[in-house]
């Protein structure tokens, strides 16, 4: 609901503004309107026939993140004392029907009750943009901030105030555009928090120009005759910055994006979590070939660490061949899940490969292949954060030191006196 | 400086007796290569000065270029200092010794001595290779450049050199200590303690016996020369000032910015986190603070300016003191992140250590340019507190005060200060921490709307039964009907979870609101809430001469922050010429303190000198609909008092 530009059309954003070229208009994405969609697996009526309540499974080997109880974590099905509700807002949310936006505030609401931590702890730190609304809707502390400075704005709130549970929520434009040089400095430092990047490839807010992820060739209302700018692939963005946490999911699949937040909040340091998400009014269908069910087995890999790299329900794996990722024919005698691939979310050169999945990559021999877009945790590594480190430094000078006492600081130096006043 | 000749040191002065003469005030100015360590002699001056208890106020002058070619122009650093038995108010007007290490010095400051001063040059720097890279064409000495000062010409090199002719230190590290030989000279010359400055040179090289040996020796053979060489008729002395009781040290304005930071979180209680990125003139308050961590003071050297202002309205969002420095081009990147802060309503202090503009501009130079900046430079209606402190030691109360006024009104508050008061030096008379004013801050703990109207058409907006939807709940835009400022919730407090963020809120809710009365009324009450400060704010003295209450007059010259010193230094001057003059420093920009009207009242005519081409001026102009003269300089050089006093005779004539 694009209504942060000036004199743009509806303020509201019910009503739709006409598609961008390349987009057949699907047409009916009546959506029901008013509460988050359950599951988030509404669907503008894709092209694409409906998941279902399928829309949630992973295909079957391996089971995809968290779907067979790697979420779950054993922690006790107990009564939660929070639950979904009190997570939500009293603000209307005002996205369009049939954002996707809508199953990404439903998985974080279901998952807060699940965390070790009190409602008055977590704190909403958004940019600008449509997901930049996002903490108005969510009943915790937050903060609705600039465009793409959310995670400079983050940074200071978490390592002024360390207990405290810090989200930020960003788009492609705010957290890769204008925001990117806070983005990759977040993450190099390690920054504890989850940084979560609602990635439609395009500017929402702004009604439909192309984003640093959008496609080179896209027709949008700032592209006619097609863009010429080489997209970003955001997780190599985070690789690059030595992010310490890095995953993948997407709006369609509740359970695998309520199971991948969850690690990012599990995960000591700055977490980055792309999240394919559908802009059904300026890019709708940009994720489909991942998201939908006639697709995604195919184009989908789901990663789940210590498991065998398949998809395609186990009829397809992937393989290393020399320095160079192969898909490999598991319906066939050649090959065997023994010689996938298997996941090691701690092994740097593995990420390295994963990351690099996203453009046409041949394989080894040269042919063209096209590999299956990861999702899950890519890569995670334990090290410092910013806020223990910073936190250290000053319990250190202060054993050395002392605690500071103000009269002896401003008489530090060299003094005289006048008169004969004490010294 | 002395307003009469006789109070320099001159040729025609001469009390060849041999003896010491009593000078009421004197401006010594060091000038070499920025390698030649011209602003360490000159502080070590300072120090060894504010000893003898002289009032001071100093102004280093250094380039651009950390290390510009040796012995051109452009590679000249400075270092000024004026002391006197009476009130300094400012750097000087026209200097009685002039050090010059190098004929480019010559070149460079020669026209800020006064005639009949002294130049003590070290011929050792005086040949055909430094005329040439000065870009002289002939010697200085002889093309009657000099002719008219006390020249006194010291092989400083040599003589170094013969000082340390038992050391095992390269030829190298010996040329380097020869400003310890100049300034041993200038100690001896103005009767000032060599102990300070040996003192300091153990602490510095207390791990490098051989250089701190070296170091003393040579200041010492300078101090020794003085008395042994007979190119001295007369040695000067200044007597203490006899400033008021107490403990004292010479404070620069940047330290002084940083210590009253640091004042301010402890006072309050609340830790302080401070967002910067480099830039100079203001980086030395990032390393200032950067030491102070026993104080639980967080410094977080940002990505950029944008970062550095973001990470500070985060922190205070989170409850803790938010701040952050920077200088002109720092400010502009950090103003839409100033703008956050005026619509979220949170505290945040940012210092701007104004040098010349535009752009990268001057970089190491004073300038004022930076007052509309800090007034208007935001989009929308965005008023906000602007305080700019008026000499090197009121930088530690002005940052007190931009803290207090942040947390009390929940505004930024801009500081303006400049790089003459950060780099430059004065006594300050130390507070007690037990003195200062109380800082305290309410931080919200329960909601604060159960039922209740709201207590002034203030927090009348949607619910003005005080609740929401017929709860009882936080409402984070409900305002204290005292300061109009809105309540500061910690994240963390439970049941005052709430959401602040840039799009204008509801009075009262907080909630996003565009509704278009609301927006007209919100954006009233902010500017309102910025007004009452003035509240708090006493009427500015007026200053007619020392210990002179004057009822009114023909000239008044308002200025502001830094200039307080030159203004007051021509105030005295035009009234011991008999003008009825008297001046105005406003430390507050914005609000305006109360008062203001009735002085420019008494008045007849009205002079505003200020480091720019006319910002304060249309200012008062707009809000007080007089002829006020504007008096621009923007030479990088802060005014002196003749400067102003040139201009208010020919106002007044
Ligand atoms: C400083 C600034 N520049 C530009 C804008 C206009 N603007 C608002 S949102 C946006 C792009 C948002 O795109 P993205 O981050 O991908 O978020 P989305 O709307 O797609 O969720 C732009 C350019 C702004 N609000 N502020
Ligand atoms: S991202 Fe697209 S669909 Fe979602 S609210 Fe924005 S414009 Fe509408
Ligand atoms: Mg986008």
């Amino acid at each position: 609901m694009p209504d942060d530009e000036q004199n743009e059309t509806t303020p509201d954003g019910t009503k739709r503004p006409t598609l961008p070229p390349g987009y057949g208009d699907d047409g009916g994405d009546e959506a029901p309107s008013g509460e988050a969609t359950p599951e988030g697996t509404k669907k503008p009526a894709a092209p694409s026939a409906s998941s279902g309540d399928a829309g949630t499974k992973k295909p079957t080997l391996p089971p995809g993140f968290g779907g067979d109880g790697a979420g779950g974590d054993g922690s006790a099905e107990g009564e939660p004392v929070l639950s979904r509700k009190d997570f939500q807002s009293d603000q209307d949310v005002r996205w369009c029907p049939g954002c996707g936006d809508y199953a990404i505030l439903s998985a974080v609401q279901r998952l807060l009750p699940d965390l070790d931590a009190e409602k008055a702890e977590h704190v909403f730190v958004s940019g600008i943009g449509c997901a930049g609304r996002f903490p108005y809707y969510v009943d915790a502390y937050g903060m609705h901030t600039i465009h793409g400075r959310a995670p400079a704005i983050a940074t200071g709130l978490k390592a002024s105030r360390p207990e405290l549970k810090v989200w930020v929520v960003t788009g492609d434009g705010d957290a890769l555009s204008i925001g990117g040089n806070h983005l990759i400095h977040a993450l190099r430092r390690n920054v504890d928090m989850q940084i979560l990047l609602f990635n439609n490839e395009i500017y929402g807010l702004t009604k439909g120009q192309y984003s640093p992820t959008s496609e080179q060739g896209k027709v949008t209302k700032s592209s006619p005759y097609g863009s010429i700018d080489a997209p970003f692939n955001p997780v190599r963005v985070a690789l690059g910055a030595d992010a310490s946490f890095i995953a993948r999911t997407m709006d369609r699949d509740p359970q695998h994006m309520k199971a991948v937040m969850e690690a990012s909040y599990d995960h000591p340091g700055a977490a980055f979590v792309e999240i394919y998400q559908n802009c059904n009014i300026f890019n709708d269908g940009a994720f489909f070939e991942f998201t939908e069910k006639e697709t995604k087995p195919e184009r989908a890999l789901f990663l789940e660490d210590g498991q065998p790299m398949t998809f395609a329900e186990s009829a397809k794996g992937l393989r290393l061949d020399g320095l160079s990722l192969e898909v490999v024919d598991l319906s066939t005698r050649r090959w065997s899940v023994d010689d996938c691939l298997v996941h090691d979310a701690s092994d740097e050169m593995l990420a390295e490969l994963l990351g690099r999945i996203f453009w046409d990559d041949p394989d080894a021999d040269g042919n063209a292949q096209t590999l299956p877009r990861p999702f899950g945790v890519i890569y995670q590594e334990e090290r410092p954060t910013y806020g223990d480190l910073l936190h250290t430094q000053i319990e250190g000078v202060t054993e050395k030191k002392g605690a500071g006492d103000l009269d002896a600081l401003l008489h530090e130096g060299d003094t005289w006196t006048v008169g004969e006043e004490q010294g | 400086m002395s307003q009469t000749d006789a109070d320099v040191p001159s040729t025609d002065g001469l009390s060849t007796d041999g003896q010491t003469e009593a000078l009421p005030e004197a401006t010594v100015l060091f000038a070499g290569d920025s390698g030649d360590g011209m602003q360490l002699t000159g502080s070590q001056f300072t120090l060894a000065t504010a000893h003898a208890e002289s009032d001071l106020a100093t102004l280093p002058d250094y380039p651009a270029e950390i290390r510009a070619p040796a012995g051109t122009t452009y590679g000249i650093s400075g270092f000024q200092v004026h002391f006197g038995s009476g009130n300094v108010r400012t750097p000087g007007d026209s200097v009685d010794l002039l050090v010059a290490m190098n004929p480019a010095a010559v070149k460079v400051h020669l026209g800020r001595v006064e005639r009949g001063g002294t130049v003590l040059i070290n011929t050792d720097a005086f040949n055909d290779r430094g005329f040439k890279l000065a870009d002289l064409d002939a010697d200085p000495r002889e093309d009657g450049t000099l002719e008219g000062y006390r020249v006194v010409e010291v092989e400083l090199s040599k003589l170094t050199r013969e000082a340390l002719a038992d050391t095992d230190l390269s030829t190298k590290a010996v040329d380097r200590s020869k400003n310890m030989f100049a300034l041993g000279l200038a100690l001896w010359l103005f009767s000032r303690p060599t102990a300070p400055a040996l003192e300091w040179i153990g602490e510095k090289f207390a791990d490098k016996p051989e250089v701190r040996e070296a170091n003393r020796h040579v200041l010492k053979k300078g101090y020794h020369y003085g008395e042994t060489t007979e190119q001295f008729a007369t040695r000067y002395d200044v007597a203490p000032a006899g400033l008021e009781a107490g403990t004292y040290r010479t404070i620069r304005g940047a330290e002084a910015l940083a210590l009253g930071l640091v004042a301010a979180s402890d006072q309050s209680g609340l830790d302080l986190f401070y967002g910067s990125y480099p830039i100079t003139p203001a980086s030395d308050i990032l390393h200032e603070l950067s030491r102070h961590k026993n104080f639980g003071v967080m410094t977080f050297q940002a990505e950029d300016e944008i970062a550095a202002a973001g990470s500070a309205l985060g922190a205070s969002f989170g409850g803790q003191l938010g701040v952050c420095a920077t200088s002109g081009p720092g400010l502009a990147l950090k103003t839409e992140t100033i703008g956050l802060a005026t619509m979220t309503e949170l505290p945040m202090v940012i210092l701007d250590v104004q040098r010349g503009g535009p752009s990268t501009g001057l970089p190491t130079k004073t300038e004022q340019g930076d007052l509309f900046q800090a007034l208007y430079g935001r989009n929308g209606d965005a008023p906000l507190p602007v305080i700019a402190p008026d000499g090197p030691a009121d930088c530690f109360r002005a940052a007190y005060e931009a803290c207090r006024i942040a947390t009390t009104y929940m505004t930024p508050v801009i500081l303006l200060a400049d790089v003459y008061l950060a780099n430059g030096s004065e006594p300050w008379k130390l507070p007690q921490a037990a003195d200062l004013p109380p800082f305290e801050v309410d931080f919200a703990t329960e909601p604060n709307a159960n039922g209740h109207a709201g207590e002034n058409d203030e927090n009348s907006g949607a619910h003005a039964d005080g609740t929401k939807n017929g709860e009882a709940a936080f409402l984070p835009y409900r305002r204290s009907t005292e300061t109009l400022a809105r309540p500061w919730a910690r994240p963390g407090t439970p049941g005052l979870e709430h959401r602040v963020g840039g799009l204008e809120k509801e009075a009262g809710t907080g909630d996003v609101s565009y509704d278009p009365a609301n927006h007209q009324h919100m954006t009233d009450v902010r500017a309102e809430k910025i007004q009452r400060v003035a509240r708090d704010l006493e009427p500015p003295a007026v200053y007619s001469g020392a210990g002179e209450e004057a009822e009114g007059g023909d000239l008044l010259i308002t200025a502001w922050g830094s200039a307080r010193g030159a203004v007051e230094e021509a105030v005295d001057r035009l009234r011991s010429r008999g003008h009825a003059a008297s001046g105005l420093t406003l430390r507050h920009l914005w609000p305006l303190p109360p008062g203001l009207e009735k002085i420019f009242a008494r008045f007849e005519r009205h002079l505003v000198p200020e480091q720019n081409n006319g910002q304060l001026v249309r200012l008062l102009r707009d809000e007080f609909l007089r002829d006020f003269r504007p008096l621009g300089k923007v030479q990088g050089q802060p005014f002196t008092p003749g400067e102003i006093v040139e201009e208010a005779e020919a106002m007044v004539a």
